[in-house]
């Protein structure tokens, strides 16, 4: 339990420096660090299936996508990235407050959803899962990678050749 | 063999790009063309054994849990006819061979997503495959690299990735409760315990697809993809791509999952209306031609869910005719757009005039698509606008009834101010030397613009044995 409490505390800093900060390529490669230590969250509560898609689709592909898009742009200058923040921390500075005191004010309403959970599946194998009864699922996982791969083709190789 | 859909052109890019990669760059347009015919002769063909024929030899390596319907035929269909003029178009509009085979080869990809969004009968799969058109989409927007490219791309990827927040929040609230991700297992789970914890789940899963939908107020990226993507690209997200991981999911969730509760009823035709008039009203202020298509496409999606929140079977049939119709016209609508902007040089419809008389079959194919789109008898859209009409009055929902009929007179309206202001009057003396496009665009629009009259006139003989059952299938 303690190390679930410490990686998720990993997981929130993570997740803070990738919103904070100043640089946009930083903060792509923030988002798959989240989706890493997200990753590590899923193994440990035993969940390796859900982990593994974390890991191949946030921390893989959409990194790989994001990060050759923006390497494609043209970066912002310091002062101009300063002053779009100042503009940003004025007009959302109230946002973080407005979350925080509805998350108290949820809280104090006792919800309760009557729910009748399922007993999880601990028996599956996780071959007979991913082979078996999630099939299609790794047949699209498959398709997807095969996209970025073409993204980066697109987007990357034909820039380093006007390069 | 059904799985043929979904594995064929994954072989197909393996072939061209490892096997055979000499051929590859010549044979990747005649193996999609290929594809495309075939996926259409086969839905046009119910009782040919390769619906029912489960001893396929890949059957024994892929055991994918697939499931066809009527209405997944009327998909496969709609892919299969876009899909074909997307192939054409990009033969004729792409030069450099080499940009052209990465073209062919996502356009390869997005048919598998597109498929498979059709074919799955599993909520997780829907969305992993829903990812593989987003994902392609994505590229194929910044597929030009120029600065609008990049910012529609990003925007579009930004709201996609919201999406895909809210619906996998919402698919896992619902795995917690029903333990299953099939369609079948999830609605009967649901339907056995109802509680608020569902209710918010459905509520989450619902505005993801609003927003692939492109419904208002989820509407924002729309426009500028459809605008800033290449003009294949944009034929393709208008016709079939948006239609597929957005509204056709949409409608196979609420009809197949969640069912038509009245608060589920509303919820969908406030915002059926509220797209369908805004679409509407936005279309009315433009004057780049293909922002005005994107903006009457929100409206015309709006019009498939109010038709999908009567919650009657003529509605549901109707709203799968329009999305049908839709794809159709919409489709043509941005090849008559592409011809114009390739002959004319601009896509600032104050700055055309009489190009009607220089290109007269784009002119005509674009009146018969607006008109359609209008929903003049006795074209296609007539026909399914009429049912979604007929269906909300007959549902009791009479103001949102009327307000499809007012929205129908908005819709002529901006799509006789476009063709006003492209096609009719006097040729400017800009455009004297415009002379009507290539066969690679004239083609696609003869072909669709036949389709439309084609559909409005069978209509009211495959009314009963064709279209109705469409409703009776998903209602059932």
């Amino acid at each position: 339990m303690q190390l679930n409490i410490f990686i998720l505390i990993c997981l929130l800093a993570a997740s803070v420096w990738t919103v904070m900060t100043r640089s946009l390529l930083r903060s792509a490669i923030g988002l798959a660090l989240v989706s890493a230590i997200l990753t590590i969250l899923m193994f440990n509560l035993n969940s390796p299936i859900a982990g593994v898609f974390e890991l191949s689709v946030c921390a893989g592909l959409i990194s790989v996508l994001f990060i050759s898009t923006i390497s494609l742009m043209e970066a912002l200058t310091m002062k101009e990235v300063i002053d779009r923040m100042k503009e940003r921390l004025r007009r959302f500075w109230l946002l973080p407050f407005i979350v925080i005191s509805a998350g108290i004010m949820l809280s104090l309403f006792s919800l309760k959803f009557n729910l009748s959970l399922p007993l999880p599946e601990e028996q599956m194998d996780v071959r007979f899962v991913l082979w078996h009864a999630r099939q299609l699922d790794v047949f699209a996982q498959v398709v997807i990678l095969l996209a970025g791969v073409f993204g980066v083709v697109v987007l990357f190789a034909e820039r380093k050749k006007e390069g | 063999m059904v799985s043929l859909f979904i594995l064929a052109p994954l072989l197909a890019i393996f072939a061209l790009n490892f096997m055979f990669r000499r051929l590859g760059r010549f044979a990747a347009f005649w193996v999609g063309l290929l594809f495309s015919l075939a996926q259409i002769e086969l839905v046009l063909l119910p009782r040919l054994p390769f619906w029912t024929n489960s001893n396929f030899i890949l059957n024994d390596v892929f055991r994918f849990s697939l499931g066809v319907d009527n209405f997944t035929k009327l998909i496969l269909l709609s892919s299969g006819v876009v899909l074909a003029v997307v192939f054409v178009i990009t033969k004729a509009l792409i030069d450099d061979e080499a940009k052209r085979f990465d073209f062919f080869n996502l356009l390869f990809i997005i048919m598998i997503g597109i498929n498979g969004v059709a074919l799955t009968k599993d909520l997780f799969s829907l969305y992993v495959f829903i990812e593989v058109t987003s994902i392609t989409s994505f590229i194929l927007i910044a597929f030009d690299r120029n600065m609008h490219a990049f910012e529609a791309a990003f925007k579009y990827i930004m709201l996609s990735a919201l999406a895909s927040v809210l619906m996998l929040s919402g698919m896992s609230l619902l795995l917690l409760v029903c333990g299953a991700t099939g369609f079948s297992a999830v609605a009967q789970s649901l339907a056995a315990s109802p509680n608020n914890f569902t209710v918010f789940a459905v509520g989450l899963f619902l505005c993801g697809l609003f927003i692939k939908s492109g419904l208002a107020p989820f509407h924002t990226w729309l426009p500028d993809s459809y605008s800033s993507a290449p003009a294949p690209v944009s034929v393709l997200l208008a016709g079939i791509v948006t239609k597929t991981a957005g509204v056709y999911a949409l409608m196979r969730v609420v009809v197949s999952i969640f069912g038509f509760s009245p608060s589920m009823k509303l919820v969908l035709l406030f915002v059926g209306a509220f797209s369908a008039v805004l679409g509407a009203l936005a279309a009315l202020t433009q004057s780049d031609i293909k922002r005005m298509l994107a903006y009457s496409s929100i409206s015309q999606v709006g019009y498939i869910v109010l038709g999908l929140g009567s919650g009657s079977a003529l509605g549901v049939a109707g709203a799968a005719l329009h999305l049908f119709n839709h794809s159709v016209f919409k489709s043509l609508l941005f090849v008559n757009a592409a011809a114009v902007e390739t002959q004319s040089g601009t896509r600032d419809l104050d700055k055309m005039s009489g190009l009607a008389q220089k290109m007269p079959y784009t002119g005509i194919t674009s009146c018969l698509a607006s008109l359609s789109a209008a929903g003049l008898p006795p074209l296609a859209g007539f026909w399914s606008k009429l049912m979604i009409i007929m269906a909300l009055w007959g549902a009791g929902f009479r103001m949102y009834s009327v307000i499809a009929a007012a929205t129908g007179v908005l819709t002529l309206a901006y799509f006789l101010s476009l063709q006003r202001r492209a096609f009719f009057g006097e040729v400017s003396e800009k455009h004297l030397g415009v002379k009507e496009a290539g066969l690679g665009l004239v083609l696609p629009s003869v072909v669709l613009g036949a389709l439309v009259v084609l559909t409005g006139v069978l209509t009211p003989f495959i009314l009963k044995s064709v279209i109705l059952p469409l409703g009776n299938i998903l209602g059932g």
